[in-house]
């Protein structure tokens, strides 16, 4: 999993079946000193998150489980949103 | 998906037994617009692809065991399409 | 997931027979902006997209969880079509 800014909302109306009603956030990844790392994506919404929050994110198939039995196709998913971190230097 | 072109064959004798009876062909990632891109990587070949045929890759393990026919195949990529013809714009 | 834009099709005859029935498109990942970024990639689509659209692609095992996907060998699918994109930036 790795930590990320929720930087934007995703809409989309034609779209699979099995993402009706789930939110689709734009993330960027950080690194533990909080910057920018990497290419920004898509990930799907379990936890409530919002535009501004700290978040992780799971990469893979495991992206859909918050939803099972429902296959969905999803390959990144917010799982939760971070309160805090510490990095102790 | 990646768009590839076939460049070459592969033989071995000792190899995993999921392998057996499949064709393994050495492929060149391409762009559109039929320029080599990163490195050469080693595929399975499903659909009878043959060299300087551009072909669709897939990079992912169970696709590749998928399009191999073998469950627990310990592959990562195969050819799974031969490009008839490519249509796009930019 | 990726946000891509379509920029073609492709035609393939001699394929796997499962992919038969589906439509495989050329599309060029883009960041938020719209900026075209990294390399094309060929993806199976569910949710009749077109050139020119902007689109959401899930890649990995997660792509043959989309809709009429289940053990086809694909590892990367357009499951929704972009209507916006906001990013708060």
């Amino acid at each position: 999993m790795q930590m990320a800014r929720v930087i934007g909302d995703v809409v989309a109306t034609r779209k699979d079946p099995s993402f009706d009603s789930i939110k689709l956030l734009l993330v960027q990844p950080i690194g533990a000193d909080g910057r920018d790392a990497g290419r920004p994506l898509v990930a799907v919404d379990s936890v409530g998150a919002g535009v501004g929050e700290k978040v992780f994110v799971v990469r893979g198939k495991e992206a859909g489980l918050p939803w099972h039995p429902i296959e969905v196709p999803a390959d990144a998913g917010i799982v939760g949103i971070i309160d805090h971190v510490h990095v102790p230097r | 998906m990646i768009l590839a072109r076939v460049v070459g064959t592969v033989v071995s004798t000792q190899k995993r037994q999921q392998f057996e009876g499949s064709k393994l062909l050495l492929v060149q990632p391409e762009t559109p617009q039929g320029e080599a891109r990163g490195a050469t990587l080693l595929a399975i070949d499903s659909v009878g692809a043959g060299v300087s045929e551009r072909v669709l890759v897939v990079q992912e393990g169970r696709a590749a065991g998928e399009a191999l026919g073998k469950k627990l195949a310990p592959v990562d990529a195969a050819i799974v399409g031969i490009v008839d013809h490519l249509d796009w714009v930019e | 997931m990726l946000l891509a834009r379509i920029v073609g099709t492709v035609v393939a005859t001699r394929k796997d027979p499962r992919l038969v029935s589906n439509k495989l498109l050329l599309a060029r990942p883009i960041d938020p902006k719209g900026e075209a970024e990294g390399n094309y990639l060929v993806a199976i689509d569910t949710v009749d997209a077109g050139v020119g659209e902007t689109v959401l692609i899930v890649s990995g095992s997660s792509a043959r969880m989309a809709s009429g996907m289940k053990d086809t060998p694909v590892d990367a699918a357009i499951v929704g079509i972009i209507d916006a994109v906001d990013v708060s930036e």
